[in-house]
């Protein structure tokens, strides 16, 4: 039928795993109750299946074989690759959707040369979001990955590129399908200054973001991003995608900087699909 | 090249359980796979998180890793400021200390 949903969350894996050292618990229930209401909006979809736009973390690709974009094809996957007591989840099998995700990527092929792989280890990147939107493993899932990590990375323009293709290729199939976006805004995850958001730079993406402004969008270089948002803010690029996919304005549910143990400016917005 | 090496052993110890297994008492047979400088082997053998992360392997393998080895989070985030106030300035990708090494969460600074 088409895409019926498309939104974006965070996916840092303090969300999970950190819950328990949060101050601001107040601030963070609120947080959860946002992603507990994108878990019922995709309910409510009728979404048959969820594809989860990534920015993965050295679980599947290195750097003797880096796709820029790539699809997974499988019949399930397996995650977290994490210390399951580290990230707060425990291991897991998940459902593939194989039949929708090879019609998807075959189609996609017509602009895009996206990759694709049956094997699919899922990290933080995948399992914060399903923990939350799918916490039973019962949608099937078609995981996606963006290289957000070893540069050269993918110029934003191709990953508006990407999100065109993918809504054009779900709408020319007969399922309901999801789409979610997960990365983060600022952020310099993995390193000491773990918890540094910069929150004007957030908004004013946000912003963009929520106007579905594909010039302001695309008019970030990787070196700004990179000195204003951190390594983390090359994960926009999932954003940006799932901006494209839906091409409507979007609605902020929740914003907050507020929780900087989480490493990250948590997000949950949704588009309208146009 | 020899940084892609550490962090390609990294990657896979990460990814595959059946490298885990027995990880501490295998470690010679499993590092002498890759060719890597003293300084990597050391820091490897010694679980040095500090050295790894000034020699440049990247944040989210090195942070996998840390949990791998069972280190807290707050320990872990104070081994990498430790590794640069004794080693210096990250060396190389895009995962250096930007900040003056200081906490970004009042839950750190209040342990």
């Amino acid at each position: 039928m088409s895409l019926v949903y498309s939104g974006v969350l965070s996916h840092a894996p303090g969300i999970t795993g950190r819950a328990h050292l949060v101050e601001n618990t107040e601030k963070r229930d609120e947080f959860y109750a946002a992603l507990e209401n994108q878990k019922s909006e995709i309910m409510d979809s009728g979404a048959e299946a969820i594809i989860v736009i990534a920015a993965e973390h050295f679980a599947n690709f290195f750097m003797n074989n880096m796709p820029a974009y790539c699809i997974g094809i499988g019949d399930s996957y397996e995650g977290p690759i994490e210390d399951p007591k580290w990230l707060g989840i425990e291991k897991t099998k998940i459902p593939g959707a194989p039949n929708l995700a090879k019609r998807l990527t075959k189609n996609i092929m017509q602009t895009v040369d996206v990759a694709y792989s049956e094997e699919w280890k899922f990290d933080h990147g995948i399992m914060v979001p399903l923990n939350f939107l799918t916490p039973k493993y019962d949608l099937p899932v078609i995981p996606v990955n963006i290289n957000c990590q070893g540069p050269p990375l993918t110029p934003l323009h191709r990953a508006w590129a990407f999100g065109e293709a993918l809504r054009r290729a779900c709408d020319e199939v007969p399922e309901k399908i999801a789409l979610v976006g997960t990365g983060g805004i600022s952020h310099w995850p993995a390193t000491p200054d773990s918890g540094k958001i910069n929150e004007p730079w957030d908004r004013e993406f946000l912003g963009h973001l929520m106007r579905n402004d594909k010039d302001a969008l695309l008019g970030y270089s990787d070196e700004d991003t990179y000195n204003d948002a951190g390594q983390g803010g090359f994960e926009i690029r999932t954003f940006i995608t799932a901006a494209a996919a839906a091409q409507g304005q979007g609605d902020l549910q929740f914003y907050t900087a507020e929780i900087p143990i989480f490493a990250v400016g948590c997000t949950v917005a949704r588009f309208s699909i146009e | 090249m020899s940084l892609y090496n550490l962090q390609k052993f990294l990657y896979e110890l990460n990814r595959n359980e059946s490298i885990q297994e027995n990880y501490s008492e295998n470690i010679d047979s499993l590092i002498a796979k890759y060719s890597l400088t003293d300084e990597e082997i050391n820091a490897l053998k010694e679980g040095d998180i500090g050295l790894l992360y000034v020699l440049g392997v990247n944040g989210q393998i090195l942070m996998h890793y840390a949990a791998l080895l069972g280190i807290e989070w707050f320990d872990y985030l104070e081994m990498m400021r430790e590794g640069v106030r004794i080693h210096g300035p990250v060396r190389d990708g895009v995962y250096a200390m930007t900040g003056g090494g200081e906490s970004f969460t009042n839950e750190e600074k209040e342990r």
